[in-house]
């Protein structure tokens, strides 16, 4: 199924949903411009703009500001910060969307990583009078680490340089020259204003040389990666196993994570290897024929084999590793700094084993991802390759091939904190 | 390969955004039922917990639910919203618990200033009672992160200390979908399938699947007083004050909660399609027209959420 190059969606107008991550600091005016798509495609409402003019007000701001709309806690609006990933949402008759708005100050490689994970898509801010700063290059970097495909840099505040084509271009000729290596499926450069609305939503009045799409016109037509995925070999971990009554067959349950599967096609179990066929399939419930990345089934085999949750169906011509060891790239997200020689337990797909941390191989430098010596403890935020050995075979791809099965977590299991995101390489 | 596959495209059926929504909470309702030992879904009769039921059915049918469903009772409420619970209840066929704020008064520990205060801040204590009386490690809810900004950030899987409480600095972060679950004994998650819907797509959903409501979910005539903007429904509980004088209006309620603080919305959408609409053209926030306990402060939510609420 792999192998066909040709996966079809029937075509409608509705074309489900496309997640992104924005990053930037706030100088480069971020909240301003999630501010923006969600106003100028109206998904504000009269009570969250009253609010916003009480706060604007409160704080001294005479125009409406906004930015104030994605404050979230009380710590955070205290000390004018965000802290943590938020999520918006908002759609047009094409597609819904959902931002993952990861702060750009303390924590942020976390933040990133935490949005960069489910993202489609990254919508980074430069403010066009600074250019290249080192923060979008982190986020640029960050964002083909965690294996986003899709890349979309608004070079924001046009309106303070006069709309000038001129700056434009620099500016855009500096960002695509140092993300060509990063290989994007998609990497765009769009100039505008998010506090004007220019090139948002809106294209505005001021913008007549550029002649490329708007911010929300670019999202409305990118490939999610569910889509994408489908053209992946299958991989479809059971998540539970149904047996409603002794004398029925059981069916499988779970999601594609991706590829393609339809009735009649075989099928490979790990572990165990065996193989099968694929005798009854349902979709959210219903009878169909095939299934593709992204839909929750039920599967139902042609043999009686003994499946249990965290087994993996795989297309048998593409099958995953069987991996005891891993060798991957951790971004460290606890505040307990990670312990040389230490048991976790490795969360990967629907399976867990356990998992020793062996060696910390090499640092990779969060400004440029270049490969460093491993010293010093491993703390939060940091980048680190390892090798990791695994008490019972874990069925991996690289994460580059297959994000869903070349992604793991670690658990520390006394405190039962998620203390790392892992990638295997 | 099936010979079919190897020589045709496959063309597969359009995936819309509720179907991307549905599959992403029946993937998250098999996690709970695979990850935890005990869970249980948080039913009250409302629109979002309604949504839930039909996405279990769909996770988990032809099979029965792995959890029992839960009301926490607040003793307040639309004689309709109980009746259409305990229908659909027996409907499905599952165990459905009921616990009430009424007992946590009785063993004092809710104490109200007065009968008819809103006991809906109180459901906390209640529903931390009934997760500890029969252990719980998960509890389901229909929770949206677009009904307020301190729900903006919380995570698919929440994780609850041992004494109920949501601490916002130390969520465990949340990585592609590997969702973690663990507890110790006496801890527990919240886990909200729906986080990612926003009330327009709930409404969409429910025309879709014509899922069934309370009535009062569509326009219907009521006695209300105009108080503070919003509109005060007239009941025992919520006599009308010196001075207001009791209208009868069409209206809908948008959220359905303790009587004491859920408020309806005028209108003659007596359809999904006409709700639909009408949500499309809304110019308030669910919570903002409906919620009087919403309006205290910019941070109530976040507050009665630290404190244990849902």
């Amino acid at each position: 199924m792999s192998l066909l190059g040709e996966i079809e969606r029937s075509q409608v107008v509705d074309r489900g949903v496309l997640r992104f991550v924005t990053a930037g600091s706030v100088d480069d005016g971020k909240s301003t411009l999630i501010g923006r798509l969600l106003y100028d495609s109206r998904a504000i409402q009269q009570d969250q703009l009253a609010a916003l003019e009480r706060a604007s007000v409160r704080r001294g701001i005479g125009e409406i500001d906004l930015s104030l709309l994605t404050d979230g806690l009380e710590a955070e609006r205290e000390q004018g910060i965000t802290i943590d990933v938020a999520y918006r949402y908002f759609a047009t008759p094409r597609r819904k969307f959902i931002i993952a708005d990861a702060p750009g100050h303390e924590q942020y490689t976390r933040n990133m990583a935490t949005g960069a994970s489910t993202a489609d898509a990254a919508v980074l801010l430069v403010d066009v009078r600074k250019r290249l700063v080192e923060q979008t290059r982190r986020h640029l970097l960050l964002a083909r680490l965690l294996g986003v495909r899709h890349a979309i840099v608004f070079a924001n505040k046009m309106d303070l340089v006069g709309y000038s084509q001129a700056i434009f271009e620099a500016v855009r000729d500096e960002i695509v020259a140092f993300a060509a290596p990063l290989a994007f499926a998609t990497f765009d450069v769009l100039p505008g204003s998010a506090l004007r609305g220019d090139m948002v939503v809106e294209r505005g009045a001021h913008l007549g040389w550029f002649d490329g799409p708007t911010l929300l016109e670019r999202l409305e037509s990118l490939d999610s990666s569910a889509e994408e995925a489908a053209s992946a070999p299958l991989r479809f971990p059971v998540q539970l196993v149904s047996r409603p009554q002794a004398a029925t067959a059981r069916s499988y349950l779970g999601r594609i994570e991706s590829g393609v599967i339809a009735r009649g096609d075989e099928v490979q179990v790990f572990p165990g290897g065996r193989r099968t066929r694929v005798r009854a399939l349902a979709v959210q419930g219903a009878p169909r024929e095939v299934a593709a990345a992204g839909d929750s089934v039920s599967v139902a085999l042609a043999d009686d084999i003994d499946i249990a949750r965290g087994d993996l169906i795989v297309d048998p011509q593409i099958a995953p590793r069987e991996a005891r060891a891993l060798e991957a790239t951790l971004v460290w997200l606890d505040m307990e700094p990670l312990r040389p020689g230490g048991r976790y337990l490795v969360q990967h797909a629907t399976r867990r084993t356990l998992g020793r941390i062996r060696t910390v191989t090499s640092r990779r430098d969060v400004h440029t991802l270049g490969e460093c010596p491993a010293e010093g403890a491993v703390a939060a935020n940091d980048i680190v390759r390892v090798q990791l050995a695994l008490q019972a075979p874990l069925y991996v791809d690289r994460y580059e091939a297959v994000r869903a099965t070349g992604a793991f977590i670690l658990i520390d299991e006394a405190t039962n904190r998620t203390v790392a995101a892992g990638m295997v390489q | 390969m099936s010979a079919v596959l190897a020589e045709r495209r496959v063309v597969l059926p359009a995936r819309s955004h509720l179907d991307w929504l549905e599959s992403e909470a029946i993937y998250i309702l098999r996690e709970v039922a695979g990850q935890c030992q005990n869970p249980v879904l948080l039913f009250s009769g409302g629109k979002d917990s309604a949504v839930l039921l039909r996405l279990a059915e769909k996770a988990f049918r032809p099979g029965g639910f792995p959890f029992p469903l839960m009301h926490i009772d607040t003793g307040h409420n639309f004689p309709e919203v109980i009746a259409f619970r305990n229908r659909r209840a027996a409907e499905l066929g599952e165990r459905l618990i009921v616990r009430s704020v009424e007992d946590s008064i009785k063993r004092g520990s809710v104490r109200l200033r007065s009968e008819t205060d809103s006991r809906n801040a109180a459901q906390s204590v209640t529903l931390l009672e009934a997760i500890g009386e029969f252990g719980f490690d998960a509890a389901i809810g229909g929770a949206r992160r677009d009904e307020e900004k301190a729900r903006a950030k919380e995570r698919l899987f929440s994780f609850r200390d041992e004494f109920g409480q949501w601490d916002p600095r130390s969520q465990r972060p949340e990585l592609w979908n590997l969702y973690n679950a663990r507890v110790h004994a006496g801890e527990h998650v919240r886990v909200f399938p729906i986080s990612n819907w926003t009330e327009l797509d709930v409404w969409q959903y429910i025309g879709r699947e014509t899922i069934d409501l309370p009535p009062i979910y569509y326009a219907h005539r009521r006695p209300v007083v105009r108080r503070r903007g919003l509109l005060v429904p007239v009941t025992p509980l919520t006599p009308p004050r010196a001075g207001e004088t009791v209208e009868e209006l069409s209206v809908r309620f948008r959220t359905v909660g303790d009587v004491s603080c859920t408020c309806p919305v005028a209108s003659s959408a007596a359809s999904v399609e006409q709700i639909v609409a009408e949500t499309i053209d809304a110019t308030l926030t669910e919570r903002g027209a409906t919620r009087m306990d919403d309006q205290t402060s910019e941070a109530s939510m976040e507050r009665r959420k630290r404190e244990g609420y849902f």
